[in-house]
């Protein structure tokens, strides 16, 4: 059985978590007092050998991403923090910045430091009212401390309602006052990022994992995970589930491990599919309970690990309807610059709630796939390849369950079934 | 309404966060909410005429980011998130009943413009579903008939706080205004997680 292994929640059940007293308390901005005393190359070193992966979806090692700033090029650096969580089923850097914002703050003072950067920008989502309060609060704080305003200067950016800003270069974009839509790469963000200028895009959870890792050595962080996904990381469980919630373990825990420690599935029912890592990530079922969850055990067996959010669902959840509310998320999200997300994902939503009423034909499935293949790999980022996973995944396992819709005009399901107040006479 | 001297200077410190003026354009906008309710025209040229812009470039900004309203919405402005697994979890009856019990569609108001309605993506509290927001602060688990309580506290002037927010419902204006980066010195309100956030640290704790 893999233990927890709380680190980044290790003091979210202090009261006062979020304010500076307990951050400091805590032993908060002390590792940013260590990094600072070091070259920045040795900081760069030491992310590089914590093995430390980014944790917005992707996975790229963050050292790594930081060791591609040119350095001695007399530009100014930037680093950029992607706060913009909304994939649908994440739901970690939230509750990360509510209870302990300081710890964005200090990693963000380390990571410029490395990267030679006097300017860290956080871009947050706009739906997040009190979380927008605590940053802000909590670098006003930082400021009267004299912990930020001697070299570095940290500035909250709140967005304003669009997923696609989440992917890194239309986030710059969004920053730089435009429409959030994706740039073409190369150039890289690293090269020319923000106002043209080297950028490093940082995930919450990456940046707030560096303070311990500083703190405590890459060899500690290496000595938790699996060979090549290291450290501790927060999993997401939300969904039909007696216990929903956060679970800081190190990478290679099982769905099987987080739901037993959840109080399992809810009473009388059974798992039917979940996502490993959002919406994003093709879907999983009770065939893939023992799959470790890291970025490679998850990608052997057909999905990624991407925001490690596991949503769970049971057997009383249709998988057509599932789907056709994710597409209509993707339909309505999408940035309108390239024709394939931004047609495809029309087409798939037309598609759908027909089959979902019961009035396509067996070719719309074939359609739907067809359509899935001309948007996957031939849109503009990777927003179109995510839209098209909880198709081709659920049609390649619930292929049958599409055709019980056809068979019977309809949908076989009672979606009173599914809620979560079914029988309290809601 | 005309935008004030004051106005003018909050418009100008937020200009000054940024190395380029034109980044500024997200919180002015939000900004311009927090006065107006929503983007209106004058707010339009207002940030155009400072930031040496055409109204048209702001305006693609705008209508770009579906937080930024062209209409006005009601004091209390909720979101029902129907996204899926809000929705499968009761998320689409909660809008349903909400859509009925105030006798208003999606993106409408109510007649005495306390409250609005839309049905929104994912918020990022899963683990808290089905969740509802109001003015962007956090509803968990919310029932259909918490849901309907709530929005008769907010048209009875007396809104229900937050599940994980401060000790009252601020309006949509100064929702706004914390969205544009101001102060509003409730920061250390509120609990600093809910129940679902702290579970792994609980059982951690426990020995698991």
């Amino acid at each position: 059985m893999t233990k927890l292994a709380p680190v980044l929640s290790a003091y979210w059940d202090e009261k006062d978590s979020f304010t500076l007293t307990a951050y400091q308390r805590n032993g908060g901005y002390k590792a940013s007092e260590k990094a600072l005393a070091m070259e920045p190359d040795t900081v760069i070193q030491l992310v590089k050998d914590s093995g430390l992966r980014g944790r917005g979806g992707a996975g790229f090692p963050t050292g790594m991403k930081w060791g591609f700033i040119p350095q001695g090029d007399n530009k100014d650096h930037y680093l950029v923090v992607n706060a913009d969580e909304s994939e649908p089923g994440t739901c970690k850097d939230m509750p990360l910045l509510m209870a302990n914002p300081h710890v964005l703050i200090e990693g963000c003072i380390i990571a410029c430091h490395a990267i030679r950067a006097k300017h860290a920008f956080i871009y947050i989502r706009g739906e997040v009212t009190h979380i927008v309060r605590r940053l802000n609060q909590a670098i006003t704080d930082a400021y009267a401390a004299g912990i930020l305003g001697n070299g570095v200067d940290v500035v909250l950016h709140v967005g304003a309602g669009a997923y696609i800003c989440g992917e890194e270069t239309a986030l710059l974009d969004s920053l730089e006052g435009f429409r959030g839509q994706p740039r073409l790469r190369p150039p890289f963000p690293a090269i020319a990022g923000l106002y043209a200028r080297p950028t490093v895009v940082n995930n919450v959870e990456s940046i707030a994992s560096v303070p311990a890792i500083v703190m405590n050595g890459a060899d500690w962080y290496q000595s938790m995970g699996t060979e090549k996904s290291k450290g501790t990381t927060l999993f997401s469980l939300s969904g039909h589930v007696v216990n929903p919630g956060q679970f800081e373990a190190p990478l290679g825990i099982t769905l099987r491990e987080i739901l037993e420690l959840a109080g399992g599935v809810r009473a009388g029912h059974k798992l039917k599919f979940w996502t490993p890592g959002g919406s994003s990530t093709p879907l999983f079922t009770d065939a893939h309970l023992d799959v470790p969850l890291d970025y490679e055990g998850v990608a052997a067996a057909g999905s990624m690990l991407g925001t490690k959010a596991l949503q769970i669902f049971d057997e009383t959840t249709c998988v057509v309807r599932a789907v056709l509310r994710w597409t209509e998320f993707y339909k309505h999200e999408s940035c309108g610059k390239c024709t394939p997300c931004r047609e495809g994902t029309w087409w798939l939503v037309q598609i759908l709630r027909d089959l979902e009423a019961g009035k396509g034909t067996e070719a719309d499935l074939a359609k739907l796939l067809d359509l899935c293949d001309n948007i996957l790999g031939r849109s503009f980022c990777a927003f179109g390849d995510g839209a098209t996973s909880p198709i081709t995944s659920s049609i390649k396992y619930f292929r049958d369950e599409y055709i019980a819709h056809l068979i019977q005009g309809g949908c076989p399901f009672d979606p009173v079934a599914a809620t979560l107040f079914v029988g309290a006479g809601a | 309404m005309a935008f004030s001297t004051e106005d003018l200077q909050i418009m100008d410190s937020i200009i000054k966060r940024y190395p380029r003026p034109r980044s500024a354009i997200m919180p002015l906008l939000h900004f311009v909410q927090s006065k107006e309710g929503y983007v209106t025209n004058e707010g339009i040229e207002l940030i155009a005429e400072i930031l040496e812009l055409a109204a048209a470039e702001v305006t693609a900004v705008s209508t770009f980011y579906t937080q930024y309203k062209s209409a006005p919405v009601g004091e209390y402005h909720v979101g029902v998130c129907t996204n899926t697994l809000c929705a499968v979890m009761g998320g689409d009856a909660i809008f349903a009943s909400l859509k009925e019990h105030l006798e208003i569609e999606n993106d409408g108001v109510t007649t005495d413009g306390k409250v609005s309605l839309e049905h929104i993506e994912c918020n990022a509290a899963c683990d808290y579903a089905p969740v509802v927001m109001a003015n962007w602060e956090f509803y968990d688990n919310q029932t259909v008939e918490s849901a309907k309580e709530l929005v008769d506290s907010m048209r009875a002037g007396k809104p229900k706080p937050p599940t994980r927010g401060p000790n009252r419902l601020v309006s949509w204006k100064e929702a706004s205004a914390v969205l544009a980066g101001l102060n509003d010195g409730l920061a250390h309100e509120g609990v600093q997680a809910g129940e679902p956030t702290l579970l792994g640290l609980k059982l951690s704790k426990a020995g698991k």
